[in-house]
């Protein structure tokens, strides 16, 4: 091995750990400023629905995360069809209004058709089965009868 | 930077510490407002709201009282309920503000600024209920489609404005007139502003009442913006959805007003009896008018427990639409045997009247106290859920509240 070889190869040597210093010196003040930024998993995103109504707006941190199998943004549970419904159903009106109201496969249909021909609905095409099919399955109809037994009640003493 | 803005940036990037994250648009944020992550309680600040009330829709605001929360007699904003179908207006000038009277039976098309208005007319004050034609609809089995009210869209204000009926004379009625339509300037949930998100009226008849006013305020002060500011139609007795918000044109019509949520099966019940779950062409529809006789218990709230052999004092409000009504009982035996309750009368036409009982229970056990109100055409409200009906209109079943005797 020549003289010169082995300069060329200590420059080499060099030049790399110097690198190494410079990369190092950037990371780890970045490391403590941002110290999730290496976690790989979905980093938390903004979303900001600009002034809705007067002095309305809303602002969610990782807006699809699920807790407890419920979307949190929306309050519907983790099932197959979810962000179907989340994607198509909750731009215009709340998912509060979706969640009162149980429905049997027609009356989504026909509500739907409403929302299209009167609401600028756009068409669902094969969407729309998995949409009606996640309603019906995870809040379906209860039959409540005439008169049903007062539920909920906070007991007190007056 | 103004200053107001140099407060707003530090509060954000404070907010964006304590969030861990920036907020992205932050400066377009506005005044007073707070982000919901840092602050749940804020529809009810928004709208000076009482705590207790239910948020049932959040776009478009939808919120209810509870029975408990209507008790004064006449109702503050804080229990107020919000049924709003569209999206609540921005920038309101109430300097620029106009309401102008037109349609095809209008004698000469007129706009009048807020300003006339006052001047020009003589003002009035009434006590008005207005109950959402919705109320109870939560009840309906098969269930109806909609927001899901329980007892608690109901409000009796005191509203001060001018008789809608001195304005439309103002401009003049032809005599082929036969309904009014509102107009407003709420926008449709869609934004899509050739869309309407509701426009109603009622048959002139009622809009030349009395008590059918344009209001400007409420409760004395000027109407809240969630109720209408700076000017709402209130008709009462009649579904609060005749009672337009944020007023700025008013039609009349040669005939039946066919506005958005006039047509179709929209504030439409069968005009005639049908099964639970019958499909009712829209032909066989018919608009509601006056609303139904109906009581709330506001004292005591439901739940209470007291000691054997102590009276239970009890009260609330009953009303009946354009009636007035006439009787007012309780039962604590389901039906079985009625008491009577000492009822007021109207402080004026279409206010609700307060009534009151004293109650002794015979022994230990769990009750339930039942209101029933009956109308001067002698008609009662039902025990049951009333005739089903495609959209879980007019439940007006009588109110109940759970009582234990220890």
């Amino acid at each position: 091995m020549s003289k010169e070889e082995d300069l060329k190869k200590s420059s080499r040597l060099i030049r790399i750990l110097s690198g190494l210093v410079i990369i190092m010196l950037f990371f780890i003040p970045f490391h403590l400023m941002y110290p999730q930024f290496f976690d790989f998993k979905p980093t938390p995103e903004v979303a900001l629905t600009v002034p809705v109504e007067n002095k309305v707006t809303e602002i969610e941190i990782d807006e699809d995360r699920i807790e407890n199998g419920i979307h949190v943004k929306t309050g519907f549970v983790e099932a197959e069809g979810l962000m179907m419904v989340v994607n198509n159903c909750t731009s215009c009106h709340s998912s509060k209004i979706i969640l009162q109201n149980r429905m049997n496969t027609e009356g989504w249909n026909a509500t739907i058709k409403w929302m299209q021909e009167t609401q600028n609905l756009w068409e669902l095409g094969v969407n729309q089965e998995i949409i009606v099919n996640y309603l019906v399955t995870n809040y379906p109809v209860k039959n409540k009868g005439r008169r049903e037994n007062l539920s909920g009640i906070e007991w007190y003493e007056l | 930077m103004k200053r107001r803005d140099f407060v707003k940036k530090a509060t954000l990037s404070s907010f964006a510490t304590l969030i861990g994250t920036e907020i992205v648009f932050g400066s377009n944020l506005l005044e007073n407002y707070i982000p919901l992550a840092l602050d749940e309680s804020d529809p009810f600040k928004m709208f000076n709201k009482h705590k207790g009330m239910v948020v049932l829709n959040d776009k478009p605001w939808n919120i209810e009282a509870k029975a408990h929360l209507l008790d004064s007699k006449i109702t503050p904003n804080s229990s107020m309920f919000v049924r709003n179908n569209g999206l609540v207006p921005n920038d309101i000038d109430v300097k620029k503000w106009t309401l102008t009277i037109d349609g095809e039976s209008v004698v000469s098309k007129k706009t009048y600024t807020l300003a006339e208005l006052h001047s020009k007319f003589k003002q009035y004050t009434y006590q008005l209920t207005i109950e959402c034609g919705g109320n109870g609809r939560s009840e309906f089995s098969p269930p109806a489609k909609g927001n899901q009210w329980t007892v608690g869209a109901v409000h009796c204000a005191s509203w001060t404005g001018i008789r809608l009926k001195d304005v439309l004379e103002d401009a003049g009625i032809k005599s082929d007139a036969v309904y009014i339509g509102f107009h407003a300037a709420d926008s449709h949930l869609s934004r899509d502003p050739k869309k309407e998100s509701i426009s109603r009226g009622c048959p002139v008849t009622k809009a030349l009442q009395d008590e059918t006013i344009l209001a400007f305020k409420m409760n004395g002060e000027d109407i809240p913006l969630i109720h209408g500011y700076p000017l709402r139609l209130v008709a009462g007795g009649w579904p609060a959805s005749v009672s337009g918000k944020w007023l700025n044109r008013i039609s009349i019509r040669n005939k039946v007003h066919d506005g958005t949520k006039m047509t179709g099966t929209a504030y439409r019940v069968p005009n005639h009896p049908v099964a639970p779950g019958e499909k009712v062409k829209d032909e066989d529809m018919r608009i509601i008018e006056s609303m139904p006789v109906k009581s709330l218990i506001t004292y005591p709230k439901s739940g209470a427990m007291l000691k054997d052999g102590k009276l239970l004092s009890i009260r609330g409000h009953a009303w009946a639409g354009e009636l007035e009504v006439l009787k007012m009982e309780y039962s604590i035996d389901f039906g079985a045997t009625w008491k009577s309750c000492t009822v007021q009368k109207p402080v004026n036409r279409l206010a609700w009247q307060h009534f009151e009982a004293k109650i002794s229970f015979p022994k230990k056990g769990y009750y339930e106290v039942w209101a029933k109100a009956t109308d001067s055409n002698g008609v009662s409200q039902p025990m049951l859920v009333p005739g089903w009906n495609p959209k879980g209109y007019l439940n007006n079943a009588c109110h109940r509240i759970a009582v234990k005797v220890n």
